[in-house]
């Protein structure tokens, strides 16, 4: 039976959390993997080495640093799952200032906290076989990467855009209808063009899409009434490293 | 002369990443450490400078557990701030959200997490091997909480359906989740009578407890703070009472209320204090389950914690039943200057949120008090009183007690806002 191990590093928990959010699936899902390091959920400690290691979180401190590269040499396979994982998270808004200045905000004694200057994705300091975006990550999605890895084949995963899933859920437009500005036409698709439904418009969880066309969305946000600080916002808050100099497009 | 010192590396079936370091001498404990090194993302410090609209988004991502708790937290300080009060049917939204999470996470805890602990198992899945039945019906008490906050929220983590002033759409139908819920109701009283049967250690510790209380429910979505030796405070004055301290050679905040270390909160010390309000059918059950007026075992806290998922089912029916759709999904709120003061019961116990918007409309200071912090010092203590008079006992049973007795907690170390990544020489 393959052995799948679950790591986490700087993160919130609900991107692993979300395999146990697969309530008609685990049990099944249970039946075909060994679910072999998974400390959130099971106090067993398999050994490696492992066939799949999904690895939730950033690299924020010296010793994940070291403890990523571990998690690499037992792993035959290593997909990152989320947006720490795979774009260094919210907390890598501590690249854009000070990190030390950000630890005397919140502790007494900053001299206490070993931290990394940056919030790093995990492929800034090993190989990985696939990152799934998304800040939650989908549940679908999770299911297919698992199941692909494990049979061998390439995970279905779409880079196309949140607007292709609008259409496809026949959302109206938010930002064309109600002039709300919207990251969906550059941003990953993966949650099922889910704000729009709510007729909100995209915060880009998922990351940027394949190639996206950020200059003529922000002149378009920008029509709407967005200005720079609001542009440099929305585009570095869940996924800094990728998305972060997109407002500059 | 005997020493004998207890690791526990990587504490399990918690949500985050922790560790315990017990050392002992001559039978008495000499030092006992929760050790959190989940590492620090300094959420209030990157808070500052961005859009007062934006904390209920970004502090959701604290916590993957109970991203409801950390968003109405920041609603309610930064609504207070901008003079608006959230009232009516979307108050109701506001709570049926809730409800939801309170019932995915204590699903979670409960079947998942703890109850492993009083069969003997590593975990759920694996207790699923000669427990089916009993694991599926959690999993689908999970589901209908996360159906539940979806439903209202749009998905399951880190619901996007939520700003200052209520929601941006606000759902026509609610029936279809209504069906859902009364199967979990049932899953949930069939959850208090099962775990109401655990053999549970004989241990009472005398909590000082805390948790929110509102005058017309067992407060979940907002309410004044009151305390068990009759202290009772407005959430604007958490400041004066709650004060954090990072100790020297601690590995944690420790929350001092009112001068003295080590307060519980969470639902040990909300059933405490609240009791009489529970539901119709949650009161019947605790009463059945045996769990008198008062609990101070920490370990019985599972049954508190089903008990909680009866009523916040019942509540969630009672709030569907009465639903028609708002005229509009939320009240405008526009930015002033000032300081204000939110709070709720997370899952976990109280979460105090405060900001300071400045006069541009951008968060100037953030500060965020989630349960797991309060709790820390007082986890220690309960793990100190339970070791004392066993330390003869075999380590590899201690350090097994060590685990449950953490676990009793429920602590989410990934609320990280307070915890530290401490580096501690030994002799």
């Amino acid at each position: 039976m393959s052995r799948l191990a679950v790591w986490k590093f700087a993160s919130c928990d609900g991107c692993q959390l979300t395999l146990l959010d697969c309530e008609d699936e685990l049990l099944s899902v249970a039946a075909q993997v060994d679910i072999a390091y998974f400390l959130e959920a099971s106090s067993d400690r398999g050994a490696g080495p492992y066939d799949l290691s999904l690895v939730e979180g950033s690299i924020t401190t010296p010793d994940d640093l070291e403890r990523i590269k571990h998690v690499r040499r037992v792993s035959k396979h290593l997909v990152t799952i989320g947006a720490c994982a795979t774009a260094g998270g919210v907390q890598a808004l501590r690249d854009l200032a000070d990190v030390r200045e950000f630890a005397a905000v919140v502790y007494a004694r900053p001299d206490y906290i070993r931290t990394l200057d940056r919030s790093t994705p995990v492929s800034a300091h090993v190989p990985v076989d696939f990152e799934l975006r998304g800040c939650p990550i989908d549940r679908g999605q999770l299911l297919e990467i698992i199941g692909a890895f494990l049979a061998g084949r390439r995970p279905v995963v779409p880079a196309h855009s949140v607007c292709v899933e609008c259409k496809a859920r026949g959302n109206p437009c938010v930002l064309a209808a109600h002039g709300t500005p919207c990251l969906g036409p550059v941003t990953q698709a993966g949650c099922g063009a889910l704000c729009p439904a709510f007729n909100r418009g995209c915060f880009g969880c998922f990351g940027p899409m394949e190639s996206p066309n950020a200059a003529a969305l922000n002149a378009r946000l920008r029509a709407a009434g967005m200005d720079d600080d609001e542009l440099g916002r929305v585009y570095r808050t869940f996924n800094v490293t990728t998305f972060g100099s997109s407002s500059d497009a | 002369m005997t020493h004998k010192t207890i690791r526990v590396g990587g504490l399990t079936r918690v949500e985050g990443e922790g560790a315990l370091l017990v050392r002992a001498h001559d039978g008495r404990i000499t030092d006992l450490q929760l050790r959190i090194y989940e590492p620090p993302r300094f959420f209030e410090a990157l808070l500052r400078g961005r859009a007062f609209t934006e904390p209920p988004d970004i502090t959701a991502r604290i916590c993957g557990i109970c991203p409801v708790a950390y968003q109405m937290s920041a609603c309610q300080a930064l609504e207070s701030i901008c003079g608006v009060t959230v009232e009516g049917t979307l108050r109701d939204l506001r709570l049926l959200l809730y409800y939801g999470e309170w019932i995915e996470s204590h699903a979670l805890h409960i079947y998942l997490l703890h109850a492993p602990d009083f069969l003997g198992y590593p975990g759920g899945v694996a207790m699923a091997a000669d427990h089916r039945p009993l694991v599926e019906r959690g999993l689908a008490l999970k589901k209908a909480g996360n159906e539940l906050v979806a439903a209202i929220g749009g998905r399951a983590i880190h619901p996007i359906n939520v700003r200052l002033g209520g929601f941006y759409r606000a759902p026509v139908d609610l029936t279809p989740i209504a069906e859902r819920l009364r199967h979990a109701l049932d899953a949930a009283l069939a959850t208090v009578e099962w775990v109401s049967g655990f053999d549970f250690p004989d241990v009472e510790h005398d909590y000082r407890f805390l948790a929110l209380q509102h005058p017309a429910e067992y407060a979940i979505l907002s309410g004044d703070v009151a305390v068990s030796d009759g202290t009772f405070f407005p959430v604007t004055e958490w400041p004066y009472h709650v004060v954090e301290e990072q100790v020297p050679h601690s590995t944690a905040l420790h929350a001092r209320l009112d001068g003295l270390p080590g307060y519980l909160t969470g639902p040990l010390a909300r059933y405490a204090l609240n009791a009489p309000q529970l539901s119709p059918l949650a009161l019947r059950a605790a009463a059945d389950a045996g769990l008198g007026r008062v609990c101070r075992n920490p370990f019985r806290s599972i049954v508190v914690r089903a008990v909680e998922i009866v009523h916040a089912c019942e509540e969630a029916l009672r709030l569907i039943d009465r639903y028609t759709p708002p005229d509009q999904p939320a009240l405008p709120v526009t930015a002033r200057p000032g300081v204000g003061h939110g709070a709720s019961e997370a899952p976990r116990g109280a979460l105090y949120h405060r900001y300071r918007i400045d006069d541009v409309g951008l968060i100037a200071e953030a500060d965020i008090v989630p349960p797991t912090a309060q709790n820390q010092a007082r986890i220690e203590a309960d793990l100190h009183a339970l070791l004392q008079p066993r330390l003869d006992l075999p380590v590899p049973e201690l350090t097994e007690l060590c685990e449950r007795a953490i676990r009793n907690h429920d602590p989410c170390i990934s609320c990280s806002a307070h915890f530290l990544d401490l580096h501690l020489h030994h002799d």
